[in-house]
């Protein structure tokens, strides 16, 4: 507890901590200041000049910002006084003489700060008959921000957002005095992974988000507050929609989280949602062999049909099911039941093969949660570059590395985009994370001074697979490795939608819902809940595409995944799919993993149904629904229900009577009810924990280690790929990267290759032509490839990088 | 009884006394001799006794200003060399023609302040003082009066001179910093202030040329001595720049305490051509005017203030009878609105707005409300239309337009009134 200090505002003596600001003080006791400069998530600026009030102190009386002034005791704060009301009034003025004042045609116009302030605290007419000043308008900044610097009242919450908060200060204030105005530098575009949070937060409507410009008035939008499932970090949102549509997203402010941002991926994403290629009506193969439009009750009669063949034929055991990563918790656990105990199948996976071991993402031992960076002292990221894969994550590093003065040590194949805020830095080629991570344990050499770093607790970890061609036991190696030091705890990340929510639900096969190991014990308790017995651990995702391959699988059901795009060995995977005897899909897309399905049944996504979602620290947080699903869309909850009656089982009803059962049999659920979770202030979802301390951190098992030949492969993420939630939406497919081998320069120049020729990467699995980019990051002995960009080059560690003859820049 | 300090040199030597040698010989570094062997903490003390004010346009004790230095190191010295206020031109002649008074100034200084690396910033416009101060740096550090082991002392200094890039709000000593730092030249919030947290976010003092190029003077003679110069409040000589309608427009150094019609009508020579004066701006762009019934007054902080207004950076700007006030008004308006950061709202809007009002009042398109709406835009820039003003602005620059139209509006209110009635023609 902090200190605390008395100070009278208003007349009314309050008590607050030592060191608030008085505009937050104010606010606590209930005292509104106007404000537009001022954030709460920033840093004080006082210079919209709209929070004055008067203060009285022992050196006398005078006007001061109310952001920028830290309370002391006894001081008089009046914020009504007549001295105080004309000065508010006189800035409102100022900053409305400007103002083209058109709110008639402007997105903000209804939930406008300066319009509200206006009516509250302004002056009621306008004494300037002057011009008003112009400027071009608006101006594109990037493929997603408008820019409009006649509404701008240079509040710079914008400018300060990029520089302090996302770390990218590609927008300043250019000019001065009246011509002051915030810009890009020249020929470069505000391309920023953050840069919807500026529009959120911008006071006016001068900086508007192009996918929501002009698509609606804020007064005919129905909101829902919900968890964006874009990646794992579970960002809360409100979801608004308009006839139906869900026009935007906005963030909100959670502490434990988000601290209201939101990365652009998330923010207009919800873009695919109304794609025009999304499937309307049940898909079934004809005897043409095409897909065919078909009733609900068809393509359901089919899929039962084909699986209970494959059962009668094969055995349970050669059905398999893929997916539930991009599913609630409700869905997840609805698809494993289906699995394990109506059909009696042990194989199935949330995984794609990509991601690390489902029992360190489950584990009890030493875990994190997100808000444990703010008091970190030493926080090491070794895993993915968050910046690409779990963005809001990234700005919670970022901000405990400058802002807190958190020792930071990023360890990665290539330079992240925490590397400039990090203390250390330290590069390996893929396949010799063992032998840096035993270096590291002796602090060896160079790794003297991040080893000492190591042992200044608190310590947090954030681990996960730094790309897809590393041994997915080398993140359980690191987090064994962490869990040994004095005073560190780790959060093992995933990237996917709700990954960690469905290996919690049991979609793997060694784990059962709750966190609970599918050991004999494991499954005769889930199998007493049940009725039904629960059989042994099955296949893994690489287990049922091979199987798939050689026909011990014969029979797979994918729930919202697609292997096609998502393995790291895309072509295995999509052959091994189209050897299948019988698939069955419920997905919102026809792709290249399903097109060749027997039945496609067409799914509710997000914003379309009700559930829970579980982010990277085991929170678990609402979804709501607040628009239907495209055509004859149904939630995947009462799909796979159809599916287990017709199979002659049964799941136990939709999702709100799913989540009192899992709260029932998933031991680390037993606390969390939808009640539970309501959305309110400062209710933050509830973290999960099983009640035992959980399962331990997993062996490592065998940890490739170099390629043998040629130079080693790093296949990374990038936050905007060829996925289908970038390609589906107008406005992310703008800005979606473009894949190229990155090479280090003395590679580059003994293999002869200049910056943007093509060349051709080669391994065992296939062969892909594709620009080359010097790339210095690297260490020497690595090509850096972005992952999902429909090449094939698969995922073994080693690939020759030839330059393709004639291959012109 | 001394008459003059800072300018002696130049005056006796108008040839070369910006040279190393010339400095020297008239007795130049033997204070920084005497400094050196003093303790730190004794130059401060004589520093604080001499109570000399800073010469930059506040007037805030330099002794006391020094004693807020916060102790964590490394800490600054910051010479704030951006005189940027229309009509003043006095450190531009110490820069020019007495250098080495500035470099020795600064080495004692610093050596007081426990600083070793010391700043000048340098307004842009200011090409031949920039060259002149980066000269005598050269040399001073040649003879071994700066750099490593000062004359074996063990006291290191450097100096950095950086030429500031326009912008006169960088004379505020915040955004001086600022743009020392290569940032925007936009004021910082204050707190912290500059002795706590300054540049590069360590403790810094910033001072102006002419109050450091006392500081030789105060350490050969002791700050006993300074005190013991002009009014009690108005210790010292001062460094004044005359300008406008006199006859002989220079910089004058004087002892505090004459009166404005010496400074005017005998030391300026009079109101050029025989005319009668109308009015005279006493302390820079920034100060409120004074008028003919002032004349008697003394030059004296104190004067100033009950007069409610300030002697600021030391420019006086003197308008006779035939000054169109509004006009006069009009550009010094202009000119504030111009050099407006953009930062605070009330400065960045409001300078302009004014502007605008007395273009339009100039052009024969004023309205009658518009001499209650300039007084009102400029209370809502600072309340109370006092001085020293209360500011809804982050720094004075604001306040600093208001000056103008309060001054025609208090002393000239009639004249703006027959131009907006169309009783006299407008125009420039």
């Amino acid at each position: 507890m902090s200190e605390m200090v008395k100070l009278t505002i208003d007349g009314k003596e309050v008590e607050v901590p030592a060191g608030e600001l008085i505009i937050k003080a104010a606010q606590d006791h209930g005292t509104y200041i106007p404000r537009f400069c001022w954030h709460p998530r920033m840093e004080p600026v006082g210079m919209c000049r709209m929070c004055l009030v008067e203060v009285e102190t022992p050196r006398g009386r005078g006007l001061v910002t109310a952001c920028t002034q830290r309370v002391a005791d006894g001081v008089l704060v009046d914020t009504k006084s007549d001295m105080v009301k004309k000065a508010q009034e006189g800035v409102l003025e100022f900053l409305l003489i400007n103002h083209p004042l058109d709110c008639p045609v402007c997105d903000r116009g209804g939930e406008c700060p300066l319009q509200d302030q206006t009516l509250s605290h302004g002056p009621g007419e306008s004494r300037f008959v002057e011009e008003k000043r112009h400027f071009e308008k608006p101006i594109p900044i990037s493929d997603l921000v408008m820019l409009d610097r006649e509404r701008c009242i240079l509040c710079a919450r914008c400018t300060r957002f990029c520089d302090e908060i996302s770390g990218d200060p590609l927008i300043e204030f250019i000019d001065r005095g009246n011509y002051t105005q915030v810009n890009t530098f020249p020929d470069e575009p505000f391309a920023s992974y953050f840069s919807g949070n500026t529009v959120q937060i911008c006071p006016v409507g001068a900086l508007t988000a192009t996918p929501y410009r002009f698509r609606a008035r804020p007064w005919d939008l129905e909101a829902v507050e919900s968890t964006c499932t874009m990646c794992s970090v579970g960002c809360r949102v409100s979801v608004q929609a308009s006839q139906n549509q869900v026009l935007r997203l906005l963030a909100v402010d959670s502490e434990p989280v988000s601290h209201g941002w939101l990365c652009d991926k998330g923010r207009f994403g919800y873009e695919y949602l109304r794609s025009p290629a999304r499937l309307a009506a049940p898909l079934v193969r004809g005897e043409d062999g095409e897909l065919h439009e078909a009733s609900w009750g068809d393509a359901l009669a089919t899929a039962a049909s084909g699986i209970k063949d494959v059962i009668d034929r094969h055995g349970p055991s050669a059905v398999a099911g893929l997916g539930g990563a991009r599913s609630t918790n409700e869905e997840a656990y609805a698809f494993g039941k289906l699995l394990r105990s109506v059909i009696g199948t042990g194989s199935l996976d949330a995984r794609i093969g990509d991601a690390i071991d489902p029992v360190l993402l489950a584990t009890g031992e030493s875990r994190a949660l997100i808000g444990d960076l703010e008091t970190a002292k030493t926080v090491l990221v070794w895993g993915p570059d968050l910046k690409e894969e779990l963005p809001v994550l990234y700005l919670r590093v970022r901000r405990a590395a400058s802002a807190l003065g958190a020792t930071l040590i990023v360890i990665h194949p290539r330079s992240t985009g925490l590397d400039r805020e990090a203390t250390h830095v330290v590069r390996y080629r893929p396949g010799e994370g063992a032998a840096l991570l035993d270096r590291l344990g002796k602090g060896e050499g160079d790794l003297a001074a991040v080893r000492a770093a190591l042992d200044e607790g608190p310590v947090v970890a954030i681990i996960g697979r730094g790309g897809l061609t590393e041994a997915p036991g080398l993140a359980s190696a690191v987090a064994a490795f962490v869990a040994g030091l004095p005073g560190a705890s780790i959060l093992p990340v995933a990237r996917r939608g709700n990954v960690h929510g469905a290996i919690d639900m049991g979609v793997a096969p060694g784990l059962l819902p709750g966190r609970v190991a599918a050991d004999q014990a494991g499954r005769d308790t889930l199998g007493e809940a049940w009725g039904t017995p629960v059989p042994a651990p099955g296949r893994d995702a690489d287990g049922i595409i091979e199987g798939l391959a050689d026909g011990s699988v014969r029979a797979l059901i994918m729930l919202g995944t697609d292997p096609a795009a998502d393995h790291p060995h895309r072509a295995r995977a999509t052959t091994a799919i189209t050897a299948a005897e019988f698939v069955v899909s419920l997905d919102l897309f026809v792709t290249d993993s399903n097109r060749g399905a027997d039945v496609i049944l067409p799914v509710e996504a997000f914003s379309e149904v009700e559930g829970t979602v579980t982010n990277i620290e085991g929170r678990v947080q609402k979804v709501n629904r607040v628009a239907p699903g495209t055509g004859q869309s149904r939630p995947a909850v009462e799909v796979l229900g159809d599916l287990a009656s017709r199979l002659g089982g049964s799941l136990g009803g939709p999702a709100d009577a799913l989540a009192k059962e899992i709260a029932e049999v998933a031991p680390a659920y037993r606390e969390i009810t939808w009640d539970g979770l309501a959305w309110g202030e400062g209710r933050d979802g509830l973290v999960a924990a099983a009640p035992d301390g959980g399962l331990p951190i997993p062996e490592p098992g065998e940890l490739t280690g170099p390629p043998v030949a040629g130079m080693a492969l790093h296949l990374g993420r990038v936050l905007y790929d060829a996925g289908t939630m970038v390609t589906a939406g107008p406005s992310l497919e703008k800005v979606m990267a473009t894949p190229a081998a990155h090479l280090h320069p003395d590679d580059a120049s003994r293999l002869g290759v200049t910056e943007g020729i093509a060349v051709t990467v080669k391994s065992r699995s296939g062969e892909a032509v594709i620009p080359a980019i010097i790339d210095s990051s690297l260490a020497p002995g690595t090509v850096y490839v972005p992952f999902n960009f429909g090449l094939d080059i698969g995922a073994d560690p080693g690939v020759e990088v030839v330059p393709v003859t004639g291959g012109e820049p | 009884m001394t008459e003059q300090i800072l300018t002696t040199r130049m005056d006796a030597h108008p040839s070369d006394s910006h040279t190393l040698a010339r400095y020297e010989q008239t007795g130049g570094y033997a204070a920084l001799r005497k400094a050196l062997g003093m303790k730190p903490e004794a130059i401060a003390e004589e520093v604080k006794a001499s109570n000399i004010a800073g010469r930059g346009g506040a007037g805030f004790p330099t002794g006391v200003k020094w004693g807020f230095l916060a102790p964590s190191t490394p800490r600054y010295l910051v010479i704030n060399a951006d005189e940027s206020e229309p009509g003043t031109f006095k450190d531009r002649q110490l820069l020019e023609r007495d250098p080495h008074q500035l470099v020795e100034g600064i080495v004692i200084s610093s050596f007081a302040l426990g600083v070793n690396h010391a700043f000048v910033y340098v307004r842009g416009e200011y090409p031949r003082p920039a060259r002149r101060i980066q000269a005598a740096l050269e040399e001073a550090r040649d003879a071994g009066y700066l750099g490593d082991d000062i004359l074996g002392s063990g006291f290191s200094l450097d100096v950095t001179v950086h030429l500031g890039a326009g912008a006169y709000i960088c004379g505020e000593e915040t955004a001086l910093l600022n743009s020392l730092e290569g940032r925007r030249g936009e004021p910082r919030i204050k707190p912290p202030i500059p002795a706590v947290e300054g540049l590069y976010a360590q403790p810094t003092i910033v001072n102006n040329v002419e109050t450091i190029s006392n500081i030789p003077w105060i350490i050969t003679n002791g700050g006993a001595a300074y005190d013991a110069i002009g009014p009690e409040g108005s210790r010292g000589t001062r460094l004044f720049s005359v300008s406008g309608h006199v006859e002989r427009p220079g910089n004058y150094e004087i002892v505090m305490g004459m009166t404005w019609r010496n400074l005017i009508h005998d030391l300026g020579g009079g109101i050029r051509g025989g005319k009668e004066l109308k009015c005279w701006i006493p302390g820079g762009a920034s100060a409120p005017w004074l008028v003919p019934d002032n004349l008697d007054e003394p030059i004296t902080v104190q004067a100033c203030a009950r007069l409610g207004t300030m002697l600021g950076s030391g420019g006086i700007v003197v308008m006779d009878e035939t000054t169109n006030v509004v006009a006069a008004a009009l550009s010094l308006v202009r000119f504030f609105a111009h050099e407006s950061c953009g930062k605070g709202t009330p400065c960045r809007e409001g300078a302009t707005w004014l502007e605008r009002i007395l273009e339009r009042i100039l052009h024969g398109e004023g309205r009658r409300s518009d001499l209650d709406l300039l007084l009102d835009v400029s209370d809502n820039i600072s309340p109370g239309l006092r001085w020293p003003p209360a500011m809804t602005t982050i720094c004075p620059l604001g306040p600093s337009a208001v000056s103008p139209i309060t001054s025609i509006m208090t002393h000239f209110r009639h004249e703006v009134a027959a131009m907006v009635s169309g009783e006299v023609p407008a125009g420039v």
